[in-house]
């Protein structure tokens, strides 16, 4: 049995905000590749001071040697700084959405509390856990921008899906949600090596289990729900980020911790191998929650307006 | 209205924390000595007086230097003419291996020496310290110069517990910094953050009876009062060793260490 797909309801698109989600999903992107950059070339108290470098707020010091990896990811996190604070004006003013609203102020909060982390950490000296939450909020600060991107979007604005059964067990969305956990634990178990706080074993066990959790549901949603786009293309991206992430972790621990004991400095292999690796673990973090929003979207226990999973394949084919 | 009020209230502390008046990086403040005018040193006579030297040996394979690539900061392309290798292995053509800190890790309890008046320098050339392992007794002053035509960052990680880490930038030949280390201390980190590869190891002894050996591995600590002492070894890489010496009055004692790459 399906249920009818019904009209537009409480909001409508807006081109410019959703694409002003994008853009800033896209800076926050960048701002964690260079955040990256920072921790792989050794750089992280190259700028002493905070919240002034140098002594000066506004006043671009020499570009040279660590200062300007870490002065360029100070100039980065301003400039995304203000984009959020826009973009949440920009919210108020054009989407009726409370609950959206709200999550732009929860960005808001945490780019505040990323800025503090990383500052802290310079004038602590980068104690090992205060860097690795500086690196954890990163990533929760990027996701919850993506999510705005796709909050903003014209599938979620402007219709209401089909509903379909979620008759697995552990149910689908359940699988998500573990996921996303997974993956959150392996991305601060990643940190906190990086900033030897840990050994590496918590992140190498950790991997096995995000591995099969990732595989396990996107394979759950290909198979039962694969006709269905929203549900399809980020179940397939996890599995291609998860490939990608694999192989770039494998490479990371070559370059870094078997090749690179001996190295004197930052060596591009290691840099490019890592900051890689920091980078799709933010892409796959981010498209965790975008599956596990589609799929609490679409997907629901078994009731009388909901579809049989066999019925997609019909229902995205007429 | 009132959202809008508390937005244009956050973009104004975003604007004025950026306004605030700049505080800088904090010198390392130097202290008052530990000793004070009625402190009562320990005399040597010099006429008994001891020394104890030897050699620092490497077995196995040495570890090929490195090349440094400066090419991150062209200041330091300019400042240095010669190539920059790590220095993390020096060994001399015989087997010596230098950079190896030795002091009286035992046998001196009790006791106190005269902090030495002058400075121990620590230079940044050509993006290298210089020296690369350094010695002072602690309450002496450590002088840190810059040489070289470009901005650095000197950066203290000890351990001990009343020696505090601090980070501070020295423009291009710029002043000195000057500090003090008041526990004692081996293998002190230090390190410029702008440029990874640079790297010192400073040590803090707690009496003026220390060495480091030079680049033939060799070394000696002289003026020692007879007694039994324990002389520890201590390489940045290698670890350390220690030896338990017998020290007759005027005896000049020879002891060798030996160490191997880890």
């Amino acid at each position: 049995m399906r249920s009818e797909v019904l009209p537009a309801v409480s909001n409508h698109f807006h081109r410019g905000l959703h694409r002003f989600a994008v853009v800033l999903s896209g800076c926050i992107f960048v701002l964690i590749v260079a955040g990256a950059l920072v921790t792989s070339e050794d750089a992280g108290l190259s700028v002493p001071d905070w919240p002034t470098s140098f002594g000066s707020i506004y006043k671009i010091p020499p570009m040279l040697g660590g200062v300007k990896f870490e002065h360029t990811h100070r100039m980065i996190a301003e400039g995304v700084g203000l984009l959020t604070i826009l973009f949440c004006v920009a919210t108020s003013l054009v989407d009726r959405r409370k609950w959206l609203r709200n999550l732009t102020f929860v960005a808001i909060g945490a780019v505040i509390a990323q800025g503090v982390l990383g500052g802290l950490t310079v004038l602590m000296f980068l104690p090992w856990y205060i860097s690795s939450a500086h690196a954890a909020l990163g990533q929760t600060f990027f996701s919850i921008a993506v999510l705005l991107a796709l909050y903003t979007g014209r599938d979620w604005t402007e219709s209401t899906p089909e509903k379909f059964v979620d008759d697995g067990a552990p149910s689908t969305r359940t699988l998500a949600v573990l996921t996303i956990c997974a993956v959150y634990l392996q991305l601060f178990f990643g940190a906190a090596f990086r900033h030897s706080g840990m050994s590496i074993l918590a992140h190498l066990v950790n991997a096995v289990l995000t591995s099969g959790l990732v595989a396990w549901t996107a394979i759950r949603v290909l198979s039962r729900y694969g006709q269905i786009t929203a549900l399809r293309r980020p179940a397939a991206m996890m599995i291609a980020l998860l490939l990608v992430q694999l192989g770039f972790g494998f490479a990371a621990y070559l370059t870094r911790v078997v090749w690179g004991k001996t190295a004197v400095q930052p060596l591009p292999s290691m840099v490019s191998t890592t900051v890689a690796h920091v980078a799709i673990g933010a892409l796959l973090l981010a498209t965790s929650l975008v599956l596990e929003g589609q799929v609490r979207r679409r997907l629901m226990k078994e009731s009388a307006t909901v579809a049989e999973p066999s019925a997609a394949r019909k229902a995205i084919s007429a | 209205m009132n959202r809008c009020s508390l937005l244009l209230a956050l973009a104004a502390f975003v604007f004025t924390a950026g306004c605030s008046q700049n505080t800088g990086p904090m010198p390392p403040q130097k202290r008052a000595s530990q000793t004070s005018p009625q402190t009562k040193f320990t005399v040597v006579d010099p006429a008994t007086a001891g020394t104890i030297h030897g050699t620092i040996r490497f077995t196995g394979a040495t570890p090929a230097p490195i090349e440094i690539d400066m090419g991150m900061d062209p200041g330091c392309t300019i400042a240095s003419k010669q190539p920059n290798f790590s220095r993390q292995y020096m060994v001399g053509k015989a087997g010596g291996l230098g950079n190896v800190y030795l002091y009286v890790k035992a046998g001196l309890e009790g006791s106190n020496f005269p902090v030495p008046p002058s400075p121990v320098i620590l230079d940044q050339k050509g993006c290298r310290y210089e020296p690369h392992v350094l010695a002072l007794m602690a309450g002496q002053t450590l002088r840190v110069l810059n040489s070289d035509p470009t901005m650095h960052n000197v950066h203290a990680q000890p351990n001990a517990p009343s020696n505090s880490q601090w980070n501070m930038s020295q423009m291009p030949k710029g002043a000195p910094i000057e500090t003090t280390f008041h526990d004692p201390e081996v293998m002190m980190p230090f390190k410029c953050n702008q440029h990874p590869w640079m790297k010192a190891f400073v040590n803090v002894a707690a009496n003026p009876f220390y060495a480091i050996s030079d680049a033939n591995g060799n070394f000696e600590i002289k003026g020692l009062p007879a007694g039994e002492y324990t002389i520890s070894a201590v390489h940045e890489a290698a670890g350390e060793q220690t030896q338990k010496v017998t020290l007759g009055a005027k005896e000049n004692k020879a002891i060798d260490f030996v160490f191997t790459a880890q």
